[in-house]
């Protein structure tokens, strides 16, 4: 393979790989998954406490507590907020304000609005794709 | 191809116990870290609550996820650097490889001890505050200058040159986009920001993957005592379909978001065939080269065999995990661990170690002996630990396709319980064996230098 062919299939791949890359960078993704200021300070908190470590969100993250996807949906508001205030067996309680438990709050809302933990509720079409 | 005269292939593939050691020291001690704290956070699997107050998994986790991606990074650095200076004669700037080191150091000390903190960066998987980021993004930048500059030019370079230059570039290139989210306009949408944050990700995998490919290839070169593999069609082919794999098979991290379905077309089909060749070329190798050659460099053949053994494993994962019919039973399971386990342990840590016996050439008898024994023994646990994580992750994907709404989940994880009580023993026995490896390793260098 001649020196002139490797660099024309790299800089082909490369034009491809960064134009994907911009392109997926500027996509309109579901708009209802925007955070609103409340939930934005909600998802920093859920970092600053590596919440993720034991959580998953959209079956993304750690394997020893459950997804919290549809937490919002499932389980009452007040429910999610004493777990976050109380902590449980294995849960430290993260002493978490009354503040910082509703950005919390606000930021699994917005998480609800458009995922789905649970992989049986996707549908598995002919191809081998999936489907929601 | 160029033919090297003998003596011109001997200095190419010298050998050079100097360059990139110190990284390669640290890097083994990070590399007992990792187990360390990977022992510690499976306890808490059995022992739920284990450490809750004072040591909880939110700590451990990034603990040994840092750990065992500094080892990776800093010892394929440490590799590169070492094979580079015996490619070129030497490295284009010392001081550049020293800053880089000391960078790295301050780096990785500082990430560990905020943890202790409760300092996090939050991302899954690899975080650490964003802060910290500036120390490894300029050290790779003095890398990356090294690098290229030691090189010179791209003209009838083999292609392990190749692969050193695409993924020293395309790591920087994927860290850099991994830190998108502090921008709100990637933040505050969370389907864009975990899009990104996966095709970061999966692609920063690819970029360090292309480091140890391309040693590897640099070794079977060595071995085998001759250069027409590095300078083969088929070396050029998995190189461009690796970094093909590389850009564009991230996806399978993401097929349940609410994404556009082409996203989940394209992965689906680039897939991870980047394996598969590589497992190709090493088997061609091995049939190739003589007794006399394998025993020359029986401990890097052994362990280059051992990830050539996890390659078609962790392959046969990687491909049913990319259908999305398939991807939708193992996502969210610890069939997602056993892979990740079985690429980080089984292969990238088998290879790094063979280049590691490379680089310090043992040839002692007994020293060979210990290490074998060690690698036999890491080898049987590793299987029955990815073994118990695929048991964990067939049942907990039943609940999850079955039981989701009518089974709670702390009563599925107690059914798990067994897998994680062979996991966690099979963990320990593994770690044994990778420790007699480096003591071993450490010992051999103490004697040798006193």
């Amino acid at each position: 393979m001649s020196d002139k062919i490797k660099v024309f299939v790299l800089l082909g791949l490369l034009f491809l790989f960064f134009g994907y890359s911009f392109y997926l960078y500027k996509l309109n993704y579901s708009p209802e998954n925007s955070a609103t200021a409340l939930a934005d300070k909600g998802k920093k908190l859920w970092q600053a406490k590596n919440c993720g470590a034991c959580h998953q969100i959209y079956g993304l993250g750690g394997y020893l507590g459950p997804d919290l996807t549809n937490i919002y949906s499932t389980r009452s508001k007040e429910h999610i907020k004493a777990f976050l205030h109380t902590g449980t067996n294995i849960m430290p309680a993260f002493n978490l304000n009354d503040s910082e438990v509703s950005q919390i709050v606000a930021y699994l809302k917005s998480i609800d609005a458009t995922g789905i933990a649970a992989p049986s509720r996707l549908k598995i079409k002919n191809d081998g794709s999936i489907e929601r | 191809m160029v033919v090297l005269k003998d003596n011109e292939f001997k200095k190419k593939f010298s050998f050079n116990n100097i360059v990139g050691t110190q990284y390669i020291f640290v890097a083994l001690i990070l590399l007992l870290c990792t187990l360390l704290f990977g022992i510690l956070g499976a306890f808490q699997y059995v022992i739920p609550g284990l450490f809750r107050n004072i040591f909880s998994f939110e700590k451990v986790r990034p603990l040994h996820v840092s750990s065992a991606v500094f080892w990776i990074l800093l010892s394929a650095c440490g590799v590169v650097n070492n094979y580079l200076a015996s490619v070129k004669g030497k490295l284009w700037s010392n001081k550049l490889y020293i800053w880089q080191w000391y960078l790295f150091i301050i780096a990785i000390l500082t990430i560990l001890v905020s943890y202790f903190f409760g300092i996090f960066g939050g991302r899954e998987y690899w975080e650490f505050s964003p802060v910290l980021a500036i120390p490894i993004i300029t050290a790779w930048i003095f890398f990356i200058i090294n690098v290229f500059k030691s090189i010179g030019n791209f003209h009838n370079q083999p292609v392990y040159i190749w692969m050193w230059m695409t993924g020293v570039v395309f790591f920087l290139f994927t860290f850099l986009e991994s830190y998108l989210w502090l921008i709100p306009a990637f933040r505050t949408n969370v389907v864009k920001d975990m899009t990104i944050q996966w095709k970061s990700y999966g692609s920063m995998v690819g970029g360090w993957n292309m480091l140890i490919y391309g040693s590897s290839i640099y070794l079977l070169d060595k071995i085998s005592g001759t250069e027409k593999y590095s300078y083969s069609k088929i070396a050029f082919a998995l190189y461009f379909l690796g970094l093909f794999n590389l850009m564009f098979n991230w996806g399978h991290h993401i097929y349940t978001l609410p994404i556009p379905k082409y996203i989940q077309y394209i992965s689906y089909a680039v897939s991870m065939t980047e394996l598969l060749l590589l497992g190709r070329i090493i088997y061609n190798w091995k049939t190739s080269i003589n007794t006399a050659k394998k025993h020359y460099h029986i401990l890097s053949y052994r362990f280059l065999v051992a990830a050539d053994v996890w390659i078609l494993l962790t392959l046969l994962l990687a491909i049913a995990m990319s259908i999305p019919a398939i991807n939708i039973y193992t996502h969210g399971t610890h069939i997602t661990v056993a892979h990740t386990m079985g690429a980080t342990i089984g292969i990238n840590s088998f290879l790094l170690l063979s280049f590691v016996f490379d680089i310090f050439n043992i040839h002692k008898q007994k020293t060979i002996h210990t290490i074998t024994a060690g690698l036999y023994v890491t080898l049987a646990a590793l299987f029955i630990f990815w073994l118990s994580l695929i048991i964990a992750g067939i049942l907990k994907a039943n609940w999850q396709m079955n039981h989701y709404n009518t089974i709670p989940f702390g009563v599925m994880m107690h059914t798990l319980q067994p897998y994680f009580i062979s996991f966690l023993i099979a963990g320990i026995i593994a770690s044994i064996g990778i420790f007699i490896i480096v003591f071993t390793l450490f010992n051999h260098n103490i004697k040798q230098k006193s």
